[in-house]
């Protein structure tokens, strides 16, 4: 029920809707729960934007895993 | 999974005592059943399901309601996860009435524009899903539509959970995307480690470590492994949204009692899409089958292979149960992988 994919803004409409796409598949989601523009990346449930994602948290997730498999190798 | 054995050995110097993790998110359910995480961990460490799930936590006689709706020549649309619950009579999918399957509230408004019939839109999910609706609702729907607010809050759920002590928790693995929403802020207030995980086998992994780490140090914070979704503060925008058109209320929850606080009801400005006074419905409280342990794998005391119905009576094509029906249900998802009981 709670999931939630990537995808990237490519077109903003009016009417608050966005043009995105998840890689394989474009689509038209509801952007009321977000501020964002073109070529920016948001996570989306049943339809709607509800996050944006910025290339910082994911490098810094990337650090977590490094960390993690890092604590493996102790 | 290439690295498994590793994990598991570098979990194992971390448990050192017999420790149970739940999680709140069926999604988190379906990526440890699907990666077989549960066969990698140390033997003295438990991850449990809790109410998850928001079809599986929708009471019966909220399943009831919407069947009465059906019968009164009126379009409901919802996801399709709600379609197989069991009622007392039948199920969504089995009415005579039009039931339409829905991407989201946005396409069920798209329908009430282009009809003169009633549309009711039943609206499950958790804090997730809720701002999505009260978006819609903000667009000025046509008079047509209306909907059956199912809604659930996580915390005050995990508040009961933490109080009852029956299902002895160590620790939370945080839904991730009820925290892109809500932020972890409001976590801060249980005295329990808690880690926010995203989905990925990788998220869920890190977060179990996070959270024997918090046990080995005898500390108890909320960490947050899914920081490229989720921050403290979460979506404010969209928590605002969902303030402006709903307000909290007291609810039951399948395998619970009513929990304070914990529903979300339209404000009275927005009572023109109250399904429930517009059509004068009642939702009462309806008594559990009787052999059905849907109830106690709900509050994690309680393994779906428990369950004498579990692949016997009770299947994903004969629900007994709403844990059967959903794709985020516990038991389906045990179903779907064939997850044996790890003792």
């Amino acid at each position: 029920m709670c999931i939630a994919v990537p995808a990237e803004v490519i077109e903003i409409k009016d009417g608050n809707i966005g043009l995105v796409d998840y890689g394989d598949l474009r689509q038209e989601v509801r952007l009321d729960l977000v501020d964002v523009q073109v070529g920016e990346f948001v996570l989306v449930h049943v339809g709607f934007a509800i996050q944006k994602l910025s290339r910082e948290e994911g490098l810094e997730t990337r650090e977590l895993f490094k960390q993690v498999y890092a604590a493996m190798e102790e | 999974m290439e690295t498994g054995k590793e994990i598991a050995s570098t979990l194992r110097t971390h448990v050192t005592r017999p420790v149970t993790f739940m999680h709140i998110c069926g999604t988190h359910e379906a990526s440890i059943a699907r990666t077989g995480i549960r066969t990698l961990l140390p033997p003295a460490l438990k991850i449990v399901m809790g109410p998850g799930c928001p079809v599986c936590i929708t009471p019966q006689g909220e399943i009831d309601a919407a069947l009465e709706l059906a019968d009164r020549d009126v379009i409901l649309a919802t996801y399709g996860d709600l379609l197989r619950v069991p009622g007392t009579a039948g199920s969504l999918e089995s009415t005579p009435g039009e039931v339409r399957v829905v991407q989201g509230i946005h396409k069920a408004v798209d329908l009430a524009r282009k009809t003169e019939k009633e549309v009711v839109f039943i609206s499950v999910g958790f804090e997730t899903t809720a701002p999505t609706v009260a978006a819609m609702l903000l667009t000025d729907p046509p008079e047509n539509f209306s909907i059956l607010s199912y809604h659930r809050l996580v915390p005050p759920a995990m508040g009961w959970l933490l109080t009852q002590g029956e299902a002895h928790l160590d620790g939370f693995i945080l839904p991730g995307h009820v925290c892109t929403i809500t932020g972890y802020k409001d976590y801060e207030q249980f005295p329990v480690p808690q880690v926010v995980a995203g989905f990925e086998p990788e998220d869920i992994l890190l977060a179990l470590l996070m959270l024997a780490r918090q046990i080995e140090k005898d500390e108890h914070r909320v960490e947050n492994a899914y920081p490229r979704a989720v921050n403290r503060e979460g979506n404010q925008k969209a928590l605002a949204v969902m303030y402006q058109v709903f307000e909290p209320c007291d609810v039951e929850w399948r395998g619970f009692p009513v929990i304070p606080g914990s529903g979300l009801r339209l404000k009275e400005e927005f009572s023109c899409y109250d399904a429930v006074r517009k059509f004068g419905i009642t939702v009462r409280h309806v008594k559990k089958h009787s052999a059905c342990i849907c109830d106690r794998v709900l509050r994690g005391v309680a393994d779906p292979t428990d369950c004498r119905m579990f692949g016997k009576a009770c299947t994903p094509r004969t629900p007994v149960g709403p844990c059967m029906v959903s794709h985020e249900g516990a038991c389906k998802i045990w179903h779907q992988y064939k997850v044996k009981k790890v003792i």
